[in-house]
């Protein structure tokens, strides 16, 4: 097409005028580029009391993890002893598994059930019932952890409300101490996540729904599409941005999870309920193993950034 | 749209459910705290003779006033703090040329994600051997420190669209950049800041981890590290324990519900930029 005189003449044009444009923005941008050190006034205290309360302590954590320390008397040169352990070590194994485990619970069911909450309420007319549910959704989102730890453990107890909803419908049989059942207690802890991360999904989805423009929806109608189609060629495309910020925040609380669990069931029976938040808490502070305690903690932080960083190049993409 | 009634109904039954699904377990612990003490409750059934007293009787035997006067300490301590240091450095990152300003801003995103388990074990040795170990220092400096990371990332956000043209017209009026900023920027971003004091609040509010390994006497931390320890003292009494709950959920669940639209509007807001 550039062959054709007056394409060539409109594109001389366009590079002569984007040109000049580079010129002015490089002007501009070498103008704009002088370092201005006093703004740097205006950075440093924020930037002072994060470097020595959060990035120092996490360099002091990767320098623990090679010793061998008890916190009172001399630590002692470990090498990789405390980093090769996270994988021998079966409940350290069964921490980390079980952090997995929870993804499941607080990213996977949330963002399903979320999803169908969402268009739900989306279907519902405007007024106090769709106000109504979504606040109920969302109100475990705002209560402390610790509260909503001590919550479920009561629901979960022998005469707890689970065991009394199984009796009214006609499951007595299935009824159980939950939280210390060996098979059951994980997923027992699995639901207070689904409880707590349900509300921030469905509220999150439901104003990405709102963005979406209401005419593909009446492209895919009059292409015949039923809702089910519409919902899979319109609804989830348009909530990709919506969905990788669920899936970010939501993993990072399952990965992290120390509170509900640390009130519920501190790990057990067993180390069915392990986590490396609650591992970490009780290497460091009660069996004075800090070395050990750090490179868990560390390995900890390096997995959540390797799983969340790529998860953000899906947010650009659009 | 019209829509059937059966599929109306069974979409009612589903939301109904969902609802259920978060208030029943708050309703449990309400229904449980009113049951006699000594008895032994049912998982939800009103009781013929609800016993309000359970809630000062929770109230005493943890000693709330004591913790919530610290709770408010902390917070005090936290949340203007942080919102202030939040408030300049996300201006600065968004309107000024900040030498190494876009290294800073990553720096600050990295602690998005960072966990506190993996600072706690360092933290608690630098807290002892700066004397702070047990006072409540020991839970507001490090709070500032972690809270920081949102509050810049949500504070540039927001400045980042802030007019240019008004920043222009303060300076051809003589403003300085300070001027700029506290009389026409902070007004003006009032919807973004007192979003995120709210964050802030609940934030430190409901933080577990760092009083709990930080301040060994209970009745210094916060009310959510003090239940904990309540839990210890009185797991087998579940009346005065779901009364407990209830009183450090309370406040929690006011400043929600009476700020529940902005905020939520406001989380939305930052959580898709």
């Amino acid at each position: 097409m550039l062959s054709r005189p007056v394409d060539r003449h409109y594109s001389t044009a366009v590079s002569n005028f984007t040109g000049r444009m580079r010129i002015v923005s490089a002007q501009s941008r070498i103008r704009r580029r002088r370092a201005d050190w006093r703004a740097l006034i205006w950075v440093l205290p924020a930037l002072a009391v994060y470097a020595a309360f959060v990035l120092f302590p996490l360099l002091q954590s990767v320098q623990y993890s090679f010793y061998n320390w008890d916190g009172i008397g001399v630590a002692t040169w470990a090498g990789l002893s405390n980093w090769e352990s996270l994988f021998t070590n079966p409940e350290l194994l069964q921490a980390i598994g079980n952090a997995f485990v929870l993804i499941v619970f607080y990213t996977v069911v949330p963002i399903f059930l979320g999803l169908i909450a969402a268009a739900l309420i989306r279907q519902v007319r405007p007024g106090p019932f769709g106000t109504i549910t979504r606040v109920a959704l969302f109100v475990p989102q705002v209560i402390p952890l610790v509260a909503a730890g001590i919550a479920w453990s009561w629901l979960y107890s022998q005469t707890g409300l689970v065991n009394q909803f199984l009796g009214w419908i006609g499951l007595g049989g299935a009824t159980r101490a939950w939280l210390g059942d060996f098979t059951f207690a994980l997923p027992a802890v699995g639901v207070i996540g689904i409880w707590v991360m349900l509300g921030f999904c469905t509220v999150l989805l439901l104003s990405g729904m709102g963005r979406i423009d209401p005419s593909l929806y009446e492209a895919a109608r009059l292409d015949g599409a039923g809702s089910f189609a519409e919902f899979f060629a319109v609804t989830l495309p348009g909530l990709r941005q919506e969905i990788v910020v669920c899936v970010t925040f939501t993993m990072i609380a399952a990965l992290t999870s120390f509170d509900i669990i640390q009130v519920s069931t501190q790990g057990g029976p067993g180390y069915q309920t392990l986590v490396p938040g609650v591992a970490v808490y009780r290497l460091a502070f009660l069996d004075q193993h800090l070395g050990q305690a750090s490179a868990l903690a560390i390995f900890l932080t390096l997995l959540v950034l390797a799983i969340i960083i790529p998860i953000q190049r899906l947010r650009r993409v659009r | 749209m019209i829509s059937p009634v059966s599929e109306r109904v069974s979409r009612a039954v589903i939301l109904v459910a969902l609802a259920l699904f978060g208030v029943v377990p708050l309703l449990s612990l309400l229904s449980t705290a009113l049951t006699p003490q000594g008895s032994l409750p049912q998982g939800l059934a009103w009781p013929t003779d609800p016993q309000w007293q359970n809630f000062a009787a929770a109230w005493n035997a943890a000693n709330f006033l004591a913790l919530l006067e610290s709770s408010c300490l902390i917070v005090l301590g936290v949340v203007p703090i942080s919102l202030a240091m939040a408030a300049l450095a996300g201006y600065a990152l968004a309107q000024f040329r900040v030498p190494g300003g876009s290294a800073i801003y990553i720096l600050f995103l990295i602690g998005l994600t960072l966990p506190a388990e993996s600072l706690i074990t360092p933290l608690y040795y630098d807290i002892q051997s700066l004397g702070l170990l047990g006072s409540r220092l020991a839970v507001v400096i490090p709070e500032i420190a972690l809270l920081m990371p949102f509050g810049v990332f949500w504070m540039r956000a927001h400045f980042s669209n802030s007019e240019v043209a008004l920043t222009e017209a303060a300076t051809i009026d003589g403003a300085s950049r300070w001027q700029t900023f506290t009389r026409i920027h902070l007004p003006l971003a009032t919807p973004a800041w007192s979003a995120l004091a709210i964050l802030y609040f609940l934030a430190t509010w409901n933080q577990y981890l760092l009083p709990l390994v930080l301040i060994s006497d209970p009745s210094k931390r916060t009310m959510a590290g003090g239940l904990g320890a309540f839990q210890g003292q009185y797991g087998d009494n579940i009346q005065l324990l779901c009364a407990g709950s209830l009183i450090i959920i309370g406040p929690s669940l006011i400043v929600f519900l009476i700020f529940q639209r902005s905020f939520v509007r406001a989380l939305l807001a930052g959580a898709v930029k």
